[in-house]
């Protein structure tokens, strides 16, 4: 597949790293000087720009977390005046405040650019006709792949989310080659096509696909319902949004575009890095954004990196696809399963966002997955057969997601204890 | 035509239908009839009143998931082959039946049956072609 951007995405790891070395210093005497947070960490760690000469060095700064943009909400972290800022985008707060990010017109550029990048990867190209069902907004996926794929040259459909007969519709009427949107609304979608029997009609061949954790069954079902090469990408908004890395269609791991981003494992109890292969968090350092660079920033998210060449040519460093967070996975009979997969499955089958809890227990030696689903009025029928419907849909839908089958029970409404508003999701009596 | 049957969602925990009952009572609520339908994990409690409004809003006021919807009441013979009859209309007329249960209609001692039909407006002619009593709300709700 094409190249976008060869003469950096091939360019020979010696240059790489000059170039590392070169933007790296700069970035670091930038948001010494610009962002007061920055000086107050390097002046705590006896730290000044003048100690880092090079990625060497890196070590040596201080991680930058989640917690530290929430306490610089909204704008403490801008590493320019605000008339420089032409976009602001966040993180869904679902704990405590949004984690806000800025882009100048540069770093747009920059993003679009990226974006390209993986969207080329995957064999995109301005032949194709590519269905948006990210929603636009303040969530940085629908815009990052709008951009990437205007660059391309592709005709885009912005059909944002949801609406998911009328997204299949415009699919067939328009001749979608390329569909852009989360693994579970994929699959949705393909679910949905078979149903509805449009199997025939789509011209689908690749999907970009990102934003969440998924699994290989995922990857093979989607590929079979809607007969598409599946590719995921990988992004955060805290970094830039989609476009840090990418799959090829080697599909041996996502390249990270590293002239822009520096990558380290570290191990995420002790902070140590480390070597090349071994799973731990992925900490991120941005090379080349003007309105909001991050240095050492932890995603939480789990992977390792690999740095034999690849097949496609491209020399950057590839990371597995990340399929753990490393604050709200559950690992249970070895399979890793996310709170988050589970509500996207149940918010799939109804379309209603029911209340549910995770519970773990281990019998003989066994973990035992029980989720346990509220039966609200929107559920609820008088007919047995339209009930044990729904538990069966439940459960598909569950099974599909998490790559186990989980015990399921409906229960009454409130039965489900509720903190501060909120329902405790997951409780795990094998810690207890 | 049609009868309200209120539906109520219950896991199978003991005392939860006496809960429901309870509430009834104390709204001075009249069952005229009940059916459960139940799995080994949860039941669906259906109960004819004398006052479904009243008792809907009560139930899920008590934190119930609660649900009204129509049915169809109908007077069984009191012959030998009296049940039989019904059903051999609907079976030749290919109506399903989703469930029925049976109570005894007060004002008359006679027994009578709730249907929930796949296709109801259907059924109801069939059986009304067929000569059978199909009650009226007054019927139930006069005792
Ligand atoms: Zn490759």
């Amino acid at each position: 597949m094409a190249i976008w951007d060869p003469s950096n995405e091939t360019m020979p790891r010696s240059r790489l790293a000059d170039l590392q070395n070169e933007r790296l210093v700069a970035v670091v005497k930038r948001v010494y000087d610009k962002v007061p947070f920055y000086r107050d960490r390097f002046t705590s760690a006896g730290l000044t720009p003048s100690d880092i000469k090079s990625v060497a060095d890196l070590q040596k700064i201080p991680f930058t977390t989640k917690e530290d943009f929430r306490s610089q909400y909204p704008f403490g972290l801008l590493a320019v005046p605000k008339r420089d800022v032409v976009r602001i985008h966040c993180s869904s707060g679902t704990t405590g405040k949004p984690t806000v990010v800025g882009y100048t017109r540069k770093d747009l550029d920059t993003w679009s650019g990226l974006v390209a990048r993986f969207l080329a990867a995957a064999g995109v190209t301005a032949d194709d006709t590519a269905q948006i069902a990210f929603g636009y907004g303040l969530f940085t996926g629908g815009f990052g792949l709008h951009y990437g794929l205007e660059k391309i040259g592709a005709t885009i459909v912005p059909a944002s989310s949801g609406f998911t007969e009328r997204q299949l519709r415009l699919m067939c009427d328009f001749g979608v080659t390329v569909l852009i949107c989360t693994p579970s609304y994929a699959l949705y979608l393909g679910e949905a096509a078979v149903n509805m029997g449009l199997q025939e009609q789509l011209k689908l061949r690749v999907g970009c696909f990102g934003a969440e954790p998924w699994t290989d069954l995922m990857r093979e079902s989607i590929e079979a319902k809607l007969g598409i090469l599946a590719t995921d990408n990988y992004g955060l908004s805290e970094v830039i949004g989609p476009g840090v890395a990418g799959e090829c269609t080697e599909r041996r791991g996502h390249h990270i575009f590293e002239d822009h981003f520096i990558a380290e494992i570290i191990d995420p109890e002790t902070g140590q890095v480390l070597g090349e292969g071994q799973t731990g968090e992925l900490v991120l350092t941005s090379l080349t954004k003007e309105a909001l660079p991050v240095l050492r920033y932890r995603t939480r998210d789990l992977t390792a990196l690999h740095s034999e060449p690849c097949a496609c040519g491209r020399t950057f460093v590839r990371m597995d696809r990340v399929h753990a967070r490393s604050d709200d996975m559950l690992i249970i009979r070895g399979v890793n399963v996310f709170p988050s997969q589970i509500e996207t499955a149940l918010l799939e089958v109804e379309g209603t966002e029911p209340h549910y809890q995770i519970i773990v227990d281990r019998a003989g030696g066994m973990d035992i997955l029980t989720i346990e689903v509220e039966v609200n009025p929107e559920l609820f029928r008088d007919e047995m057969k339209a009930m044990v419907a729904l538990e069966e849909a439940l459960l598909n839908r569950l099974t599909n997601t998490i790559g186990m089958r989980p015990k399921l029970r409906l229960v009454e409404p409130k039965s489900i204890a509720r903190s501060e508003g909120k329902a405790k999701r997951v409780i795990d009596k094998r810690k207890q | 035509m049609q009868v309200p049957q209120i539906s109520v969602f219950l896991e199978n925990k003991v005392g939860r239908m006496a809960e429901v009952t309870e509430v009834l009572a104390a709204n001075e609520i009249n069952i005229i009839a009940l059916s459960v339908a139940d799995t080994s994990e949860f039941g669906i409690l259906r109960l004819i009143v004398n006052k479904p409004e009243v008792a809907y809003e009560k139930l899920k006021g008590e934190g119930f998931t609660v649900m009204t919807n129509f049915v169809v009441a109908v007077e069984v013979d009191d012959t030998p082959g009296g049940l039989a009859r019904i059903l051999r209309t609907l079976t030749d007329a290919s109506l399903n039946v989703e469930y029925m249960y049976a109570f005894v209609e007060r004002s008359t001692g006679r027994a009578a049956l709730i249907f929930r039909f796949d296709k109801e407006g259907e059924a109801i002619k069939v059986l009304q072609a067929a000569g059978v009593n199909i009650l009226q709300k007054v019927d139930i709700f006069q005792n």
